[in-house]
């Protein structure tokens, strides 16, 4: 074997156990939680409200309430973080000002969750008087995920060959059909992925729900968008630091649930990205 | 020949940045006619070509001065959509949407407004008649466009063009990525559509030029420097640099 071999071993090596240093930690951490966790989980676990001070019963209020949440900030988000990058990367021309609103993107989604959760109390539950309702929380949520959508969308339409357009426009087409038929069907794929990781990270987040919706102990459903209602995030935040004498295993299964959860949802993106990459053949 | 003009450029200069891309042409062309345009890389062949239906604002560098007349109208005044139809272009390499080979065909019509399915139908099967495509591929309609071969494809790129009702078509090199045997079926398609529409073919290709144009025009760096019958530019060109690119002394 010679030099440049043995060279080129050593590297992939090295690399290997790189990512295997990345990986285990994770693995880790799962297999540590569903350890723990999974001995608690119940049919009565998912499908009641806690009793007895938290300490038996379900968490029940609290998977809907995160639904509930992930849901309001998706339909928060997504029109408004697509339609911008739609705006950023079709329409805007490429002077300061844009140049400044890309920079800004990029920065807000290094912002720590509890300043976006600071602000949408500030704005929203104080000064739009929302209150800590569902709304604000969604709304504090979605601007968090804004950021990272955004980047996403971008990515993702700039991405489709500028052939597709140039192909539409010399044809007689307008300018928002373009974008419409030859440049948004290609990029949705980019664009849905993006969405899932950022409503994923917003769907574990404790401190944006802290002061705008979550709230400490309310056992049955919400009945409308200006009601609070009990998150996972929070629920185990509470139950791990406010509660004495809390079984251990009820906050890993709690912790297990939210895992769950989120995998669900990049599951559900893995399964339309794979359907849309069949369609897509440049 | 006495014939109309349908085009007319009056002083055309284009700049892309400060780099000047073209200067000072005046070019008429004529109905039903093919005219060539030759000429080596960066000669402003493209930029003359994508003048003429305002492709070249894509890039947002563009700068023109002078005039440029469809029509007897200034083009300043027909909205892009309406000379884009008008004015079509068949680009260097066949660009296929990753769509099936029908709705190639029929975006162009969907996007003027054109819903009715039978219709739409009618007028896809024209265009991929009129291109020599349609016996290769009435039996696949539905098949994405990218699995043609390039000669196919390009030909599905005419008929996309077609399928608009322009008045004139502009080819980029057309042929440039394709084999001799497409390369002849393009050409053929090019005659057969000469009863219909004004051609512009630009091209690197001087034989290509001497095979299907009529008349034929040499461009370099951003000027033309001689425009005549076909015949007579390639036996008997009145300026010098023409006859040393013609004859393969340079470019």
């Amino acid at each position: 074997m010679n030099a440049a071999k043995i060279r080129e071993k050593v590297a992939f090596a090295v690399l290997g156990l790189i990512t295997l240093l990345v990986v285990i930690p994770i693995m880790l951490t799962i297999l540590y939680v569903v350890k723990n966790g999974a001995g608690a989980i119940s049919w009565e676990f998912l499908t009641q409200s806690p009793r007895n001070g938290m300490k038996e019963g379900g968490i029940f209020p609290a998977i809907i309430g995160t639904i509930i949440l992930i849901i309001g900030t998706m339909l928060c988000s997504l029109p408004l973080g697509i339609l911008s990058a739609i705006y950023l990367v079709e329409y805007a021309k490429d002077n300061f000002f844009t140049r400044l609103i890309k920079l800004s993107v990029v920065n807000l989604s290094g912002i720590p969750s509890i300043v976006y959760g600071l602000f949408g109390f500030t704005l929203f539950v104080m000064l739009l008087r929302c209150g800590t309702s569902i709304l604000a929380g969604s709304l504090t949520l979605a601007i968090m995920s804004l950021p990272v959508i955004i980047t996403a969308a971008k990515e993702a339409l700039e991405s489709v060959p500028f052939s597709f357009r140039e192909i539409s426009l010399s044809l007689g087409a307008s300018k928002w059909q373009t974008v419409r038929y030859c440049v948004l069907p290609y990029a949705i794929p980019g664009i849905l992925t993006g969405t899932v990781l950022s409503l994923s990270r917003a769907a574990g987040e404790t401190a944006p729900i802290l002061f705008t919706v979550a709230a400490f102990y309310l056992p049955r459903l919400p009945r409308s968008i200006f009601d609070q209602v009990m998150a996972l995030p929070y629920h185990l935040y509470v139950i791990s630091t406010q509660v004495p004498n809390m079984p251990a295993k009820l906050s890993f299964a709690t912790g297990l649930v939210l895992i769950a959860l989120v995998f669900l949802m990049n599951l559900v993106s893995i399964i339309l990205r794979a359907h849309y990459r069949k369609k897509k053949q440049w | 020949m006495v014939a109309e003009a349908i085009i007319k450029t009056v002083d055309l200069n284009c700049s892309f940045g400060s780099t000047a891309a073209m200067s000072d042409l005046n070019l008429e062309i004529y109905k039903n006619e093919i005219l060539g345009i030759i000429g080596p890389a960066n000669s402003g062949k493209t930029t003359f070509l994508r003048a003429l239906n305002r492709l070249n604002y894509l890039n947002t560098s563009y700068s023109q001065a002078g005039d440029i007349f469809f029509e007897n109208r200034n083009i300043k005044q027909i909205p892009d959509s309406l000379l884009r139809k008008k004015i079509g272009i068949i680009f260097a390499l066949p660009q296929v949407l990753p769509v099936s080979i029908f709705n190639n065909v029929a975006y162009g019509p969907k996007v003027h407004g054109i819903t009715k399915k039978n219709t739409v139908r009618e007028i896809v099967e024209n265009a991929l008649k009129k291109a020599y495509l349609w016996d290769e591929i009435k039996d696949r309609l539905d098949t994405p466009a990218t699995r043609l071969s390039g000669g196919q494809q390009q030909r599905l790129c005419i008929a996309r063009t077609l399928a608009v009702g322009p008045d004139v078509i502009l080819y980029d090199e057309p042929c440039s990525g394709l084999d001799p045997i497409s390369t002849a079926k393009v050409e053929d398609t090019m005659r057969e559509l000469k009863k219909d529409y004004t051609q512009i073919l630009v091209t690197n290709n001087t034989k290509q030029a001497a095979r299907v144009t009529e008349r034929c025009g040499f461009f370099l760096m951003g000027e033309l420097v001689e425009i005549d019958e076909t015949e007579t530019l390639f036996t008997n060109p009145k300026d010098k640099r023409t006859d040393d690119y013609i004859t393969g002394r340079f470019g």
